[in-house]
């Protein structure tokens, strides 16, 4: 069955659910990695709670215009505005008091989500209330779609998909270097506006798919998980919209299969194994890859003391170095240094000596800033520089 | 104003009132903090938390699903943390991928799991039932004094209490290191206090008002409470002190009035039926945060 869902093999409105999906995901990794990288990613939280009472106030109004109020496109023009009222409500909290971001986006999501629930409570008591179904839009619910909400989710989705691709370039200058794009003459509370345009519109879209509670969740993760494989500004925006499309379309088909499930949980859930994976492999800045350095690190030191111990005679009692040298060959099971091993010491106790000259002499300043007790000198300082060291340890001396 | 207000209303009141000191008094602190959305994630959190123990035990009581609730949000704020070092990324997003992830598994494993004979949905954890809290054994106002009626009391009533009891002692406690780690960590921590064990102390005590407040009255009146009273109390004081004193007032206030207006607001109007108290509290806090952000004395950042 779920093989079926992902080949789209389901019928039509599965397929065009799916796609919409896939596509609304691209979009909101996209769009998420403006917003992360600006550092207002929860400010799509306030945003999404908010639309819960545009939604209720606008079945409302549906039914009293004698409509059914199950329009999806109603409900989503409802969403669309009261979002923005509480987008506006967040900048001017911020700007406006002396309140934080944060303060304000909270007190901003929960009071529009408690008034919300107050009208819900209201819709319930009514008589068209009884099937109004609005609950779908808390944790969202693609299963038994009619046709025209299918293929206005999928038209919807790949407009914002088009939005975001066209207004990538100044959204992607606010985003990694914002004094750049002022010097470069575009208008930031502009871009930022526009930003927060695109955001809103995700939001809508996605309230059918993901649900209000769980669509920030679309708009961070992806890009969270992108900014563990690259460096890269166009990369992390290229692997967060693949991650978010990734997700927006497992979870739709994944749905389909099973109609009782909500899919925004499925659509968060998938997005989070894969950002669960990136953060444990992802090669640079990963779990895995940092145990691995630190290990690696771990034994140079070792080795280096070790050495350093040999070259002037110490025995060694410490278990991890003398396994760390016998197992390279340097030392015998007894801890006597073999010949490979000797010479080995005398190079860390040269390189060592080295190092204490540079360290100590203020023509090398800048060369001892480079010491750390592992890095090779040669790797540092030029051949002649190292033969004039060399010309300043001062000789073994007789003993007289 | 008789038996049936204090059987019907008087306990549901009581719960909201304490529910909202006993998120606000942390909240204070958070909010100062820049810490405001903690109670948001901890809310969230606080969902799968309950499933896991409803699913280990299969029942539904009081300790094991406070266990599990704090368990989660425990869990949470170490996710949070280690996703924020490890990945040096910023709280707010590593909260909002924890937090929504969390969430996310809760209501999986309750649609999963067979809990259609017992009392435990999604609608039910976001915004719970406080009107159903009500106080059957209660014949009037006497009955406060009756013992035998008094032991009918819904159950959340004593435990919201002790909770608010709690959260109280520590910050009466702790007040001068909270205020000295809130304004100035450097200075605090210079005086010996050790400011990290502190600041994961106040985000236990928000966890347990968080968790206490969650079955009576779901999550959304405690993301409200954590945030709008305090918030609109800085818009009145800069003084600390009396910045907590507002807060607690303010968030009186919206309880009684809310649940007030959810009871019986409805019926001056000509409908029917009551609207969610839950619901309402949060709109008024919400209506309290805004007067005081036109109006407040304190409300620009220069002042």
């Amino acid at each position: 069955m779920l093989a079926d869902a992902l080949l789209l093999q389901l019928g039509y409105n599965a397929t065009l659910v799916t796609l919409g999906a896939a596509l609304l995901g691209i979009a909101a990794g996209v769009a998420g990695t403006f917003l992360f990288l600006r550092k207002r990613a929860l400010v799509s939280d306030a945003i999404s709670h908010a639309t819960l009472p545009g939604v209720g106030l606008a079945f409302v109004v549906m039914v009293a215009m004698g409509g059914e109020g199950r329009s999806l496109f109603g409900l989503l023009l409802g969403a669309g505005v009261s979002a923005a009222l509480g987008l506006l409500c967040v900048q001017w909290l911020t700007r406006r008091t002396r309140l934080g971001e944060d303060a304000a986006i909270g007190a901003v999501l929960s009071v529009f989500f408690g008034f919300g629930i107050v009208i819900l409570t209201v819709i319930q008591t009514m008589n068209a209330g009884r099937q109004a179904g609005l609950e779908g839009f808390l944790l969202g619910s693609t299963a038994g779609m009619l046709r025209s909400d299918a293929i206005l989710l999928a038209v919807s989705a790949a407009l914002v998909l088009a939005l975001v691709l066209i207004l990538r370039r100044p959204l992607g200058l606010a985003a990694f270097d914002p004094g750049y794009a002022e010097a470069t003459g575009w208008s930031l509370p502009r871009i930022d506006l526009a930003m927060m345009g695109i955001v809103l519109v995700v939001t809508v879209v996605g309230l059918k798919v993901v649900g209000l509670i769980l669509i920030v969740a679309l708009l961070i993760v992806p890009a969270v998980t992108a900014r563990f494989w690259t460096e890269r500004a166009d990369h992390v925006v290229i692997i967060a919209g693949v991650v978010g499309g990734v997700s927006g379309y497992v979870g739709a088909a994944a749905s389909a299969v099973a109609p009782a499930l909500p899919t925004g949980p499925i659509v968060v859930l998938v997005g989070f194994a894969i950002f669960l994976f990136s953060l444990l492999y992802s090669p640079r800045r990963g779990v895995l890859a940092s145990v691995l350095t630190h290990l690696r690190y771990q034994r140079r030191v070792h080795v280096r003391q070790g050495l350093l111990a040999l070259a002037n005679g110490q025995p060694i009692y410490e278990a991890l170095t003398r396994r760390l040298l016998a197992r390279s060959g340097l030392i015998l099971p007894d801890g006597v240094p073999t010949a490979e091993g000797q010479a080995a010491a005398s190079k860390a106790l040269l390189d060592e000596t080295r190092w204490a000259i540079v360290r100590g002499d203020q023509a090398y300043a800048l060369a001892a800033t480079r010491y750390d007790g592992l890095t090779p000198i040669e790797t540092v300082l030029t051949p002649d520089q190292l033969t004039e060291i060399d010309g300043k340890i001062a000789a073994p001396r007789g003993i007289a | 104003m008789g038996a049936e207000f204090v059987a019907l209303s008087l306990p549901p009141i009581l719960i909201g009132v304490l529910v909202a000191v006993a998120c606000a008094l942390p909240g204070n602190f958070l909010l100062l903090r820049g810490q405001a959305l903690i109670g948001d994630a901890i809310s969230h959190v606080v969902l799968p938390g309950i499933v896991v123990a409803f699913l280990l035990t299969g029942l539904v009581a009081t300790g094991p699903m406070l266990l599990g609730a704090a368990g989660a949000a425990v869990i949470a704020v170490v996710a949070i943390e280690a996703v924020r070092r490890l990945g040096k990324i910023e709280a707010g997003a590593a909260m909002g991928v924890i937090f929504t992830a969390m969430f996310a598994g809760g209501v999986l494993l309750l649609e999963q799991s067979d809990t259609s004979s017992v009392h435990l949905d999604v609608e039910h954890a976001l915004y719970g039932n406080l009107e159903s809290l009500i106080w059957l054994d209660a014949t009037g106002w006497g009955s406060l004094l009756d013992p035998v009626a008094l032991a009918g009391l819904p159950v959340e009533l004593p435990r919201m209490a002790l909770a608010l009891l709690v959260i109280a002692v520590f910050v009466g406690l702790f007040w001068r290191p909270l205020a000295l780690s809130t304004f100035d960590e450097g200075f605090a921590r210079g005086l010996g206090i050790r400011t990290a064990p502190l600041g994961l102390a106040l985000v236990i005590m928000s966890a347990i008002a968080a968790v206490a407040a969650f079955d009576a009255v779901g999550s959304i009146i405690v993301i409200a409470m954590f945030i709008c009273p305090p918030a609109a109390a800085r818009m009145m004081t800069n003084r600390l002190g009396h910045q907590v004193a507002w807060s607690v007032v303010f968030a009186v206030l919206a309880a009684v009035s809310g649940y007030v207006l959810a009871g019986y607001g409805p019926l001056w109007i000509g409908a029917q039926a009551s609207v969610s108290a839950a619901g309402m509290i949060a709109t008024v806090s919400g209506i309290i945060l805004g007067l005081a952000a036109v109006a407040g004395p304190h409300r620009t950042r220069n002042g």
